[in-house]
């Protein structure tokens, strides 16, 4: 049997980027995910797998040591929290502007500006629709759990490689805080050298004579050559829309009505549900994992079936827009939210639920 | 079966390890734990606390409002949770600086002087442990062995000849707990 | 001789080297970055680096270098490239790295970088080119504008009152632990070119030694920036810059070994 260790979901992502073979870790201290470096520099894997780990001078530097590091094929990753993703927001734009895969780690913080260091969903406009300039998206993972920390840094690498993309693991200071059971799945080696050059043979490895000379640019001067970039990214957008969304359900099957949340929110709100269920009301729940790509067509599907959904975020409702987007009008689509770092309990959605529903 | 806890007092009083080392054993019992900590600019001196959930289930919010267990360690902690828990669940508390005593009548109400337990194993240190001592006794939610076990992975290598005094705290926690 | 003749190797006295592309380069007539570009190409082409050197290129009008130097590129944000820099030699310690900055890219939107790459000692090459102007963006005035001198941005001249003063970077960075090796340069006339050719290979030679950054500042030209033919933006910065900026090697950490 695997090892079950009782770890921080922060500690997690450190733990399993050592075990998953990632290449490289940038970073800058920031409440509430600064135990990822702290527990990489107290591994010190650079002893034992070769991992390279630097603080660097700020958030800025860690995201464009995450370019360099990205453009050299490697494995690289780097994680914070709000404020300090707006300040890797243009690193985040010429990731996606030169394709290159990577991994992100945002364990939110309420904001606006230097908020609150307690929990928060209030990044999803920032890190689903963009954050960075210039038309494009970064794949953004929900985890819920420690280990949902542990296993989306080795998911989000394969899907940073496969796409040549971006992937932001958009956790919160609950994940990110919270200690669980963290199961340590088998471990994977770091890429070797032919390895790297099949997976990237586009990177800056060295020009050498089989080859012309590589070149990681995000730069297209003339109209015609961005625009046909432009349109090559929205291709691999469809694709990756068609292909990897990932969600899971609870208590669907019957359900009248339908809460939409996702990460620590979706937990909370499983518990909502027992208790609805527990009364005699048929509730359910659908927790997108992964936020772009949104799930968009089961929604869909679920609007003909129920009477209503809410979606439930700690923020003042930015899931909900993909929500009523993909409900179209088939369905009432209420929201509720709580913000600056106050977590709603069980009971208090209970009764906005009622609220919204009309019901006693 | 499910446990909620609360265990709050001051930063320094150990509340976070002490929660840590109740899920590690929790987890050598092979239950579900969650550990969701207060977190903030306080270190040591301001007030801590962690929320701790033991179940045989997969947990699904780990936060709560109502308690099964409150372990208090000060008295704004007192005032801030005496009220959250549930009807017949428990309140263990260390009376040392508290002026306003619990005043529930529909819970259970116990109370450790774990500074002089500390005192009595020889190291302040265990205070801590002296507490999770008195409510092991009043809710023997893990079997001892799993919290030997849960010491030894909670405890880093280089200090395990700490091992058998934190377990000395807890034994003596455990003579010492008193119901109210 | 006919051409044929002139094409023979015994009868080649001079070659251009294959590590400079056959792209026709973009830099205005007069500019220096072309002179620098051969260099550092040159520089790569005698020590049989090609396949193990990667460059950093910056955001301002050497963002093209990429066009013209035949090796494998990295095209950093604007100021970053120390920091893309540092991770790729962190994760291919055995590659040489280098960036190639202007003075706005460098020591203006990118201070932190440079400086906190030149603290932690990354063992890179950093190529400046000071011509104490914005180029591409039209010729605004950079951290390294003289006092007094002319720019879209200070057009009645730069007033330390309004604009502050010269950032003057190299000796600062020399004071840095993390530095091997500081020197400043130019490439106006053909001796100063070898003397400039010569410091970039140190600095590349020194970058294998683990012994902390190397720093070629090269002092520069934009004579379509500053507005004079070619042969006068030599002079004049002969007689301006040079005073602000002087020649000569500022730090070598292995001087008198």
């Amino acid at each position: 049997m695997a090892e079950k260790i009782l770890m921080k979901g922060n500690e997690a992502i450190a733990i399993s980027a050592i075990r998953n073979g990632v290449d490289g870790y940038f970073g800058y201290p920031i409440t509430p995910q600064s135990e990822v470096m702290e527990t990489l520099m107290k591994e010190r894997p650079w002893l034992t797998t070769g991992m390279v780990v630097l603080q660097a001078e700020s958030e800025t530097s860690s995201i464009n040591m995450v370019y360099g590091g990205a453009s050299c094929g490697k494995k690289v990753m780097t994680s914070s929290s709000s404020p300090g993703i707006s300040l890797m927001c243009e690193g985040l734009s010429y990731l996606a502007g030169a394709e290159l895969p990577c991994v992100i780690v945002n364990c939110q913080r309420g904001g606006p500006g230097l908020g609150t260091i307690q929990p928060s969903q209030s990044d999803y406009n920032q890190c689903v629709k963009g954050g960075g300039h210039g038309d494009y998206n970064a794949i953004v993972l929900a985890p819920a759990s420690g280990q949902d920390m542990y296993d989306f840094v080795d998911w989000g690498f394969d899907l940073a490689f496969k796409y040549r993309t971006p992937v932001i693991i958009l956790a919160d200071g609950i994940v990110g805080q919270m200690m669980e059971k963290v199961e340590l799945r088998p471990e994977k080696p770091r890429m070797t050298k032919e390895e790297l050059l099949a997976a990237a043979p586009w990177a800056t490895t060295g020009k050498t004579a089989d080859r012309p000379y590589n070149v990681i640019t995000s730069l297209a001067l003339e109209s015609d050559v961005q625009e046909r970039f432009n349109r090559k990214l929205a291709a691999k957008y469809e694709v990756i829309k068609e292909k990897e969304v990932k969600y899971e359900e609870y208590q669907t099957e019957d359900a009248e009505y339908l809460f939409v949340a996702f990460g620590c929110s979706s937990r909370i709100c499983e518990a909502v549900v027992d208790q609805l269920r527990e009364e005699g009301v048929k509730a359910g729940l659908l927790r997108p994992v992964t936020l772009f790509p949104f799930p968009t067509k089961r929604l869909q599907e679920l609007s003909g079936q129920v009477k209503s959904m809410m979606s439930i975020e700690l923020n003042l409702g930015q899931m909900v827009d993909d929500v009523r987007l993909a409900v179209n009008g088939a369905c009432p689509v209420g929201f509720y939210g709580r913000q600056g770092g106050i977590i709603y309990t069980p009971d208090e959605i209970v009764e906005e639920f009622k609220k919204f529903n009309n019901l006693k | 079966m499910k446990e909620e806890i609360i265990i709050a007092g001051f930063g320094g009083q150990g509340v976070l390890s002490m929660g840590k080392i109740l899920a590690y054993s929790a987890i050598m019992q092979d239950m579900e734990v969650t550990w969701m900590p207060s977190y903030g600019p306080e270190m040591r001196g301001g007030t801590a606390n962690v929320c701790v959930i033991l179940s045989d289930k997969k947990i699904s919010s780990p936060i709560v409002t109502k308690y099964d267990t409150a372990i208090i360690l000060n008295q704004q902690s007192l005032d801030k949770f005496e009220s959250s828990v549930k009807p017949g669940g428990l309140l263990l508390y260390d009376p040392n600086g508290i002026v306003r005593h619990p005043e529930r009548t529909d819970i259970t109400v116990c109370r450790i002087n774990a500074v002089d337990v500390a005192a009595k194993v020889g190291n302040s240190k265990v205070y801590n442990m002296a507490v999770l001592g008195g409510y092991l006794k009043m809710k023997p939610v893990v079997e001892m062995e799993n919290v030997d076990k849960g010491l030894a992975k909670s405890i880093p290598a280089r200090y395990s000849d700490l091992i058998a005094l934190n377990k000395a705290a807890i034994e003596e926690g455990m003579k010492s707990v008193e119901t109210l | 001789m006919n051409i044929e003749d002139i094409k023979k190797p015994e009868n080649i006295v001079y070659k251009k080297t294959p590590i400079l592309t056959d792209n026709v380069m973009h830099y205005c007539p007069g500019c220096s970055h072309g002179t620098v570009h051969k260099l550092v190409a040159e520089v790569i082409e005698e020590m049989g680096i090609q396949e193990e050197v990667i460059g950093v290129s910056p955001v301002g009008c050497s963002v093209f270098a990429y066009n013209y130097l035949n090796i494998d590129w990295q095209q950093a944000a604007h100021g970053r490239a120390p920091a893309l820099a540092t991770a790729a030699k962190r994760l291919m310690p055995e590659k040489y790295v280098f960036t190639y900055q202007g003075d706005g890219d460098l020591a203006s939107i990118g201070t932190a970088e440079i400086i906190h790459a030149c603290s932690r000692g990354e063992n890179i090459v950093v190529i400046f080119i000071n011509n104490g102007i914005y180029g591409m963006t039209g010729g605004q005035m950079a951290p390294t504008t003289l006092l007094g001198m002319k720019t879209s941005t200070t057009p009645y001249g730069r007033d330390a009152k309004l604009n502050g003063f010269p950032l003057v970077l190299a000796p600062m960075i020399a004071q840095l632990d993390g530095t091997a090796f500081i020197t400043r340069q130019s490439v106006h006339t053909a001796v100063a070119a070898r003397k400039a050719k010569a410091a970039i290979r140190k600095a590349f030679e020194y970058s294998q030694k683990g012994i902390g950054l190397s720093f070629v500042e090269i002092v520069s030209t934009c004579n379509s920036g500053w507005k004079l033919s070619p042969t006068a933006a030599n002079k004049w910065m002969v007689e301006n810059m040079f005073p602000k900026y002087p020649l000569g090697d500022i730090k070598d950490v292995l001087k008198n070994e």
